[in-house]
């Protein structure tokens, strides 16, 4: 069809021209935006996240770090257990997609400022879509139900992560 | 701040008109140079100028539009020093704290006489000390930001200064009329700085001193913003990954490269070996192979089909090394190191009507830094650029400089906020990897260890075993205590003396000593080639535990209640003289004791809960700590009912980060108490994962910390990032002891409940 149509434009000197092939590629969904992957498709996300796309919020802290956590299709997975190719088609949330477009916090990044549930931070991102995975399959989450948060902290911020995500799941008030 | 402050110079404050905006930038000459009033000021950075503020310098910069940058000279690696320092400046400043924002310096090296000096001063994180050294001459840089505004003013309003006010950022006029920073920084650069250091604010003027404040990076963290060490990136880097020798001591047998560098991706295949006659952390851990690849997922494939054989080194075992350190202890005969002789404990030991004795065990331990070790290095012939996560960036330089043999100031090293420190950081193995294969490389290198490679090549706490004696007469008063400690020293080939190598596990004032008129501690150190090194509230943790578990052992024998116990060993609030010319506070000791013990209802629930009670007290560098902690045990399920926690650290800078931090502290140390041990077999780390080693869950820990902080009046600011560690495992011991009658004298604590149980 491209061809036909250059076949069809007056000019001779683009008569040559082959339109580049469409690469091959694993299509992925990232944050509400598309990207395609064409290198390895056993990369696993985090490496693609973090080195091909430069979204690094999403943590490298070892397997059962819970840093590495990434929202795919609501459920808060590892991203280093993950290959892109498992993920084509797939709905890919990370850290740097839970605000608004203009910039307003989620209600959990809100309360997790509002409770300055930060140590060091490196773990934060990893807690925040662990709790987003939460909070979408209960509401109102009970102590028990936080205890099994995957996501470890040597700051030793699980207090106030854990005031935290009550605190979102209480509409911000503490 | 010392009167020797040297005139500030022009230079360092300039009026830019960078796009057409104003500033004014002020930096303070900081102990460095007052030592050397003569030599020239460092230069400006340039960065200033511009978007860039990574440069900024020890200064303050105050916007044409009002906002206000500060510079962070610490590293922040979690402990509050970003928040802290800047609301210290601010306050100073009276700047509107909403248009502060902050930006880490990295290192500030300037050449003197050829050699580096240390422009910004103190440049250290999570040690305790970077508080009180800003309160002593960070200050100084907000006010002299607020004498130029406000002299600006004073010009402008033909008042004099004296009746002037600041106040959030406004400069307030007798007559009403007001003045944003902003508007008078123009004016402002053209007045003389000081000749002298400036009066400082009252404390009764403090605005933001002792108030609280959230994290100033807190909304960049949970937007995934912050960029980490292991977050940057520079053009045509070639990431890096390492197979390490697993002895330290070991050799590069024979290499086979090809299948690795086969991978795609994969571009060279270096070997490295360390340095020779270095101490530990100044050099490579282990000779190493790496992998340098176009990305990381290459060079981790890489890395995975090297084919490599190792020549052994010596091969510890700690099972071996516990059997030598308990046999030093039951040998009466080993000859050891004495650190403390009160009295005469033989001599007492004449009217012992009890004897009381109880030997404790604490394991191996990694640091497991959330941030694995990385670092960004770009070497060029001229000049080198490092981004690094460390705790001591004036120790990374000098590694960095070492390897390069560039001039000081052709050295920068970036430091962004670091994911976690606890000891690890003030050592630089990763450095001289990172810049060794940048140089063999001749591009950027980013250097990646895994989890796995971070778990098997730390630099690790060691273990230690303590035999803890106490001499008891009939009057229950404990009439002497002794104590024997073998381990392998933490500071061993770091160049301390032999003889002080037990104060990596041992502090010669530390409890019951100066309380009990005959004392005797004796060290007995093992040789072993396990790499050891600093480690968070080093050396407090191992021996408070070990001590504040005696004392409740001695309560119980004597059917005593365990406050009471410790109170009579107390006695009554004095001050005794403790080495160094500090003194031990009785009385603020018996406070914090006494504030946990009532919030816990000590009196009303110790002999009858169904659940257990514990308290510990500690006393570090003149700050006290307290835990008190209750626990229930369900078959073999084991819960932290309450954890309560006082501290006395003196004025208290921003309370929300102090409580976070005695918090955090707390739940640090009760996870690592319940839950981790590193084991070696022939010298190789049994852990490989965070599976093997796993810190606590938050199942396992306290819903909450209730964190008591005693009101520090004029007292100065002390750091506090570890002071709530020492006490809360042995709290939590003594709780288990009375929920469970098990009496837990040996290191991970759920292990040993089990298997006692
Ligand atoms: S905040 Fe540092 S690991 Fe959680």
């Amino acid at each position: 069809m491209a061809q036909a149509q250059a076949r069809d434009l007056p000019s001779g000197s683009e008569e040559n021209i082959v339109p580049e092939k469409i690469r091959e590629g694993v299509d992925l969904l990232i944050n509400g935006e598309r990207f395609r992957h064409t290198g390895d498709p056993k990369m696993p996300l985090l490496w693609y996240l973090r080195d091909v796309l430069r979204l690094t919020g999403t943590k490298y802290g070892g397997e059962h770090s819970g840093a590495d956590l990434v929202l795919v299709d609501g459920k808060a997975v590892p991203a280093l257990g993950q290959t892109v190719a498992s993920l084509a088609g797939k709905r890919i949330t990370t850290v740097e997609g839970m605000a608004a477009t203009d910039g307003t916090l989620h209600p959990l990044q809100q309360a997790f400022v509002d409770e300055d549930a930060i140590g060091c931070g490196y773990c934060t991102p990893g807690w925040l879509i662990a709790a987003l995975d939460l909070l979408g399959r209960k509401p109102h989450p009970t102590d028990d139900d936080i205890d099994q948060l995957p996501v470890l902290c040597r700051c030793g911020c699980q207090t106030r992560v854990r005031r935290a995500i009550k605190r979102a799941a209480n509409g911000g008030k503490s | 701040m010392s009167a020797t402050l040297p005139p500030l110079s022009r230079r360092r404050f300039v009026k830019l008109l960078a796009g057409g905006a104003c500033a004014l930038v002020i930096g303070i000459p900081l102990a460095a140079e007052a030592a050397a009033p003569d030599a020239p000021d460092a230069p400006l950075p340039a960065a200033l100028l511009g978007d860039d503020l990574h440069a900024l310098g020890a200064y303050v910069r105050i916007d044409g539009d009002g906002n206000v940058v500060i510079g962070i000279r610490d590293p922040d690696t979690g402990t509050g020093l970003s928040t802290a320092l800047a609301r210290l400046i601010a306050d100073e400043l009276d700047a509107d704290w909403n248009q502060v924002s902050v930006v880490p310096l990295g290192l500030g090296v300037a050449v003197r006489d050829g050699k580096p000096a240390w422009i910004y001063g103190h440049q250290r994180g999570g040690t305790g000390d970077a508080i009180p050294a800003a309160w002593a001459d960070l200050r100084q840089a907000g006010a002299v930001a607020r004498y130029l505004i406000t002299q600006a003013a004073a010009r402008r309003l033909g008042v004099p200064a004296e009746r002037l006010r600041c106040q959030a950022g406004v400069v307030v006029a007798p007559d009403g009329r007001r003045f944003a920073y902003g508007s008078l920084v123009e004016a402002a650069g053209q007045i003389d700085l000081p000749t002298q250091p400036l009066p400082l604010k009252t404390p009764d003027r403090f605005t933001l001193i002792g108030q609280s404040a959230g994290d100033v990076d807190a909304r960049a963290i949970v937007t995934g913003q912050t960029r980490y060490a292991i977050d940057h990136h520079e053009a045509e880097e070639l990431v890096a990954v390492l197979l390490r020798c697993p002895w330290p001591d070991g050799a590069l047998a024979s290499i086979d490269a090809a299948p690795a560098l086969a991978v795609k991706g994969v571009v060279k295949v270096v070997p490295l070996t360390p340095e020779p006659n270095l101490q530990p952390g100044q050099t490579l851990g282990a000779p190493a192979v790496a992998v340098l690849a176009a990305d990381t997922w290459s060079a981790l494939q890489g890395r995975a089909q090297l084919k490599v054989v190792w020549k052994p080194g010596s091969g510890d075992d700690s099972a071996a090394l516990e059997q030598q350190a308990l046999a030093l202890l039951d040998n009466k005969d080993a000859t050891g190191q004495r650190v403390r002789n009160d009295g005469d404990v033989d001599a007492a030991g004449k009217k012992a009507a009890r004897r009381l004795e109880a030997t404790y065990v604490q394991p191996w331990l990694a640091h497991a830094t959330p941030e694995p070790m990385n670092c960004l290095a770009h070497v060029e012939k001229d000049r080198a650029t490092l981004v690094v996560p460390t705790q001591a960036p004036q120790q990374a330089w000098a590694v960095v400089q070492r390897l390069t043999g560039l001039a000081p100031d052709r050295i920068e090293i970036r430091v962004p906020r670091v994911g976690g420190g606890y000891g690890r950081r003030l050592d630089h193995d990763y450095v001289a990897e990172a810049v060794m294969l940048a140089k063999a490389a001749d591009k950027p290198v980013r250097l990646l260890w895994t989890r796995e490679d971070d778990l098997a090549h730390d630099y690790y706490r060691p273990a230690v075993a303590q035999k803890l004696g106490a001499i008891i007469d009939r009057k229950r008063n404990i009439l002497a205590w002794t104590q024997r400690t073998a381990g392998a020293s933490a500071l061993a080939r770091r160049g301390v003396p032999d003889d002080r190598l037990w104060t990596s596990e041992l502090g010669a004032d530390q409890l019951p000593a100066g309380l009990v008129p005959n004392y005797r501690s004796d060290w007995y150190g093992l040789a072993s080639s396990l790499p050891r090194g600093p480690q968070r509230a080093m050396p407090h943790l191992s021996n408070a535990f070990a001590v504040e578990s005696f004392v409740d052992e001695i309560a119980h024998a004597l059917k005593e209640d365990p406050l009471d116990t410790r109170l009579h060993l107390l006695g009554p609030a004095r001050q005794i003289p403790l080495a160094g010319g500090r003194s031990l506070d009785v009385g603020r000791l018996l406070n914090v004791l006494q504030l946990v013990a009532d919030r816990i209802g000590w009196k009303q629930n110790w002999l009858h809960s169904v659940n257990g009670l514990g308290l510990a007290c500690w006393h570090v560098d003149g700050t006290y700590v307290a835990h008190a902690i209750e626990t229930s045990l369900n078959g073999n399920t084991l819960s932290i009912e309450r954890a309560v926690c006082a501290v006395d650290v003196g004025r208290a800078i921003n309370p929300l980060g102090l409580e976070g931090q005695v918090a955090g502290a707390t739940l640090d140390a009760l996870g690592t108490a319940l839950n981790l041990a590193v084991s070696f077999k022939n010298g190789q780390v049994q852990q490989k994962s965070y599976k093997d080693y796993p810190l606590a869950t938050m199942a396992q820990l306290p819903n909450e910390v209730e964190v008591i902080t005693v009101p520090g009046g004029d007292r100065p600011p002390a750091g506090a990032s570890f002071l709530a560690m020492p006490t809360a495992a042995p709290a939590l011991a003594n709780a288990v002891f009375r929920v469970s009658a098990v009496r837990v004298r040996r290191l991970p604590l759920m292990r040993e409940l089990v298997r006692m149980l």
